[in-house]
């Protein structure tokens, strides 16, 4: 019940049948989907990827939101698994004919979903239909709350170019305040030992931000300095017209990723971004496209293996 | 008809009564608070043994929404009336924000007349300061007056707009009557559903800077001084309100303020899990807020506590948080609530009374929330020490909401009169 009183964060939900969020998520459980994620990795690479562990089993990807790249990579690694796949988007749902979040709720229990992937955007709605819903939920975004699987892609990213996360130096760069991206990534990286640091306009940058032990900066020089790896947002056009942003010229002059501004960074450092980019915007095109330090694409192959790694674990966790 | 309250602990915070006693009514009206305990029962009249516990005058709670008019799903006058006098609770003043609002002296005469015909609850209305509480157009404050509104609000509207605002207090200070304030800047608070800070960064949820009251008080408290009108802050929430208040009370200026059980017993944390039953207006704030309420009840910067009733359905609530109503019912829960600050040591037992009491009672201009002979016989017998578990789904009244639920309280209220009768218990 979302009335009812939790003792967590996610109230009295299991948290090992879900994915709701990487907040206060201890190293021995988040390494165990970097290590899996890494072995479907190798197993994507080959020709024959099909495989039948999830063979039988339903996963809905319920998109409240427009997303492209997520929903297909969910799609993705459901189906590489085995799984029945379906895909309910905000457009063909009832949810336009009124009925409420824990009407669908129902609905998906009637279906006997196994694997439910939620996009969101209010913050907490996953979390609301994880205390009404058998399936396990996996939060696929959540309003400005949080998008586990993306930090784990990230990370994963991170770990294969740089062989660890610990003792390394991140930067998280541009709407903060917005970015579900961002905070999952801050819980995932301090929690692996990670350096992070925070960079955009103080109206950008959240309240108490530093609570989550990340340093905060204002301006790119300083905030990319010695970096090994630089982590773009994307700028939504909605926090110019919010006043947040004067324009977007002006946000590039003070907060785009350049040339320039990448010399600062450790030599070869990563370029990051969850994708989709605004070219010019937040990010120079010719570093978006930089052939050794842009991991842009690889990010996306490995968000694949990374879902297919927590529709693996969270099934296991669901036979126990 | 006589009712004699015998071997009873009597605490009247009006007069400074706490003493063993029996207390005698007589057609509704209290006779008789000095009839000394042993002496035989006075003719005719029924005896109820108090057992030792306390009998208080009926609690005033001076910040109630009422379902009626418009929202009767969220709860009738009558369910209303359940859940006061399962809390002692036996005059109310009541918000304006209803469909329609409470804008019309029709409207005050008729919520007047409704608690009336319950025979357990005074409802005491508040007039709309605006035409349907839209803060554009003044409403007809002399003729709400004149049909019983007791002061002037907007309720859970805050008066933005200063021009406004000043013409409220100086135009009410003519009818001799108080503008209430809900103190928060609605340009600043748009959108917001939590306290700016940690809590509200980690859980993604959209914040409304704990400035955005002492904002908008600082600037009414100026208002005030230039109209000489009275002010109320209702439901004060943080320690830069209560230091504004004391010092504009210490400067002269005409000002008074409530708050809420929550915003003393509770601190932003309540929300951890996304809990919707916690989402109040304004929001819950960070413990170092909680403890200066504390502070402001004790040294009377606070003048009165109203439990800021605001029953939901339970589809209002289950939602996600930011799309959840805002607002927690309270009725039920005001004396167990408060009464935690008189077992926590932080306050005396006749103070928390006065708060609940003659406190409001007197900002309402109201005779109730006494022991006086030939006051009405509105009575609250209590055990201060009976411990007992909130649980939301077990409240009376109809309404769920509470913020307090599963909270263990010690004070349970035994039995509750209304002029005489007995109404609960």
């Amino acid at each position: 019940m979302a009335d009812g009183r939790g003792t967590g964060f996610f109230g009295s939900v299991d948290a090992n049948r879900h994915l709701l969020g990487l907040q206060g998520m201890h190293p021995s459980r988040i390494e165990p989907f970097l290590d899996l994620a890494e072995s479907y990795v190798l197993l994507n690479r080959q020709r024959k990827t099909q495989r039948d562990l999830l063979r039988g089993r339903t996963l809905i990807n319920l998109f409240f939101e427009d997303s492209t790249r997520t929903r297909t990579s969910f799609e993705l690694a459901g189906k590489r698994l085995g799984a029945d796949v379906i895909n309910m988007s905000v457009s063909t749902s009832s949810v336009n004919k009124g009925e409420t979040l824990l009407d669908t709720a129902a609905t998906l229990n009637a279906m006997r979903t196994d694997l439910l992937v939620v996009r969101h955007a209010q913050s907490g709605a996953p979390a609301l239909l994880a205390q009404k819903v058998e399936a396990s939920v996996i939060n696929a975004g959540d309003g400005t709350h949080e998008h586990p699987t993306q930090a784990l892609l990230d990370a994963l990213t991170i770990r294969r170019r740089c062989g660890r996360l610990a003792g390394l130096t991140v930067a998280i760069c541009g709407d903060i305040a917005h970015s579900r991206v961002a905070r999952s990534n801050i819980h995932l990286l301090t929690a692996m030992g990670s350096q992070v640091r925070v960079v955009g306009p103080p109206t950008l940058i959240p309240a108490e931000i530093d609570r989550l032990g990340v340093s905060v900066h204002h301006d790119m020089e300083s905030g990319l300095d010695g970096v090994d790896a630089v982590m773009m947002l994307r700028l939504q056009r909605e926090r110019m017209t919010g006043g947040l942003v004067p324009s977007a010229r002006e946000y590039f002059r003070f907060f785009g990723l350049d040339a320039a501004r990448l010399a600062r960074a450790k030599p070869g450092a990563l370029v990051m971004h969850p994708g989709p980019m605004n070219r010019g915007v937040e990010i120079d095109s010719p570093i978006a496209d930089h052939p050794e330090q842009s991991v842009i694409q690889e990010q996306v192959e490995m968000g694949v293996a990374v879902r297919m790694a927590v529709l693996d674990r969270l099934s296991r966790s669901q036979d126990r | 008809m006589r009712l004699l309250f015998d071997n009873v602990r009597l605490i009247d915070p009006a007069s400074g009564l706490d003493r063993p006693g029996r207390l005698l009514v007589e057609d509704g009206v209290i006779v008789g608070t000095d009839l000394p305990n042993g002496d035989p029962v006075p003719d005719g009249a029924a005896a109820i043994d108090g057992g030792g516990a306390i009998l208080c005058p009926g609690l005033v709670d001076m910040r109630v929404a009422l379902g009626e008019p418009g929202y009767e799903y969220r709860e009738t006058i009558a369910q209303a009336a359940d859940a006061a006098s399962a809390g002692g609770v036996t005059t109310v003043g009541v918000l304006p924000n209803n469909q329609p609002a409470i804008d019309d002296p029709a409207l005050v005469r008729l919520l007047r007349a409704r608690g009336d015909e319950t025979g357990r609850l005074t409802i005491l209305p508040y007039g709309a300061v605006t035409r349907a509480c839209r803060g554009e157009e003044m409403a007809e404050l002399g003729l709400l007056r004149e049909a019983g509104a007791v002061a002037f609000t907007d309720g859970t509207k805050a008066i933005g707009d200063a021009r406004m605002m000043r013409l409220a207090l100086s135009y009410a200070r003519g009818f001799d009557a108080m503008v209430v304030q809900h103190p928060e800047d609605p340009s600043l608070s748009r959108g917001g559903v939590a306290t700016e800070g940690e809590l509200a960064t980690r859980l993604g949820l959209p914040g409304i800077p704990a400035a955005a009251e002492a904002i908008l008080v600082a600037r009414d408290l100026r208002l005030a001084r230039l109209t000489g009108g009275a002010l109320h802050v209702a439901h004060i929430s943080t320690a830069e309100t209560v230091a504004l208040i004391r010092q504009a009370k210490a400067d002269g200026i005409r000002v008074t303020c409530d708050t809420a059980p929550p915003y003393f017993d509770l601190n932003e944390t309540a929300i951890g899990d996304f809990r919707t039953y916690a989402k109040l207006s304004p929001p819950l704030r960070p413990e170092a807020d909680r403890l200066a309420i504390c502070d402001g009840l004790i040294d009377g910067t606070i003048d009165a506590i109203g439990s800021d009733h605001m029953p939901c359905d339970a589809d209002d609530k289950r939602l996600p948080f930011a799309q959840a109503m805002a607002g927690g019912v309270g009725l039920a829960t005001l004396l167990g609530v408060t009464l935690a600050r008189v077992h926590d040591g932080s306050m005396s037992l006749m103070r928390a009374l006065e708060l609940l009491t003659i406190g409001p009672a007197r900002l309402l201009r109201s005779t109730a929330g006494q022991l006086a002979s030939g006051a009405p016989a509105d009575l609250c017998l209590f055990d201060p020490d009976r411990a007992w578990k909130v649980s939301a789904g077990q409240l009376p009244g109809h309404a769920k909401n509470t913020p307090f639920d599963g909270r263990a309280l010690e004070g349970r209220v035994l039995g509750t009169w209304k002029n005489g009768r007995r109404v609960w218990g």
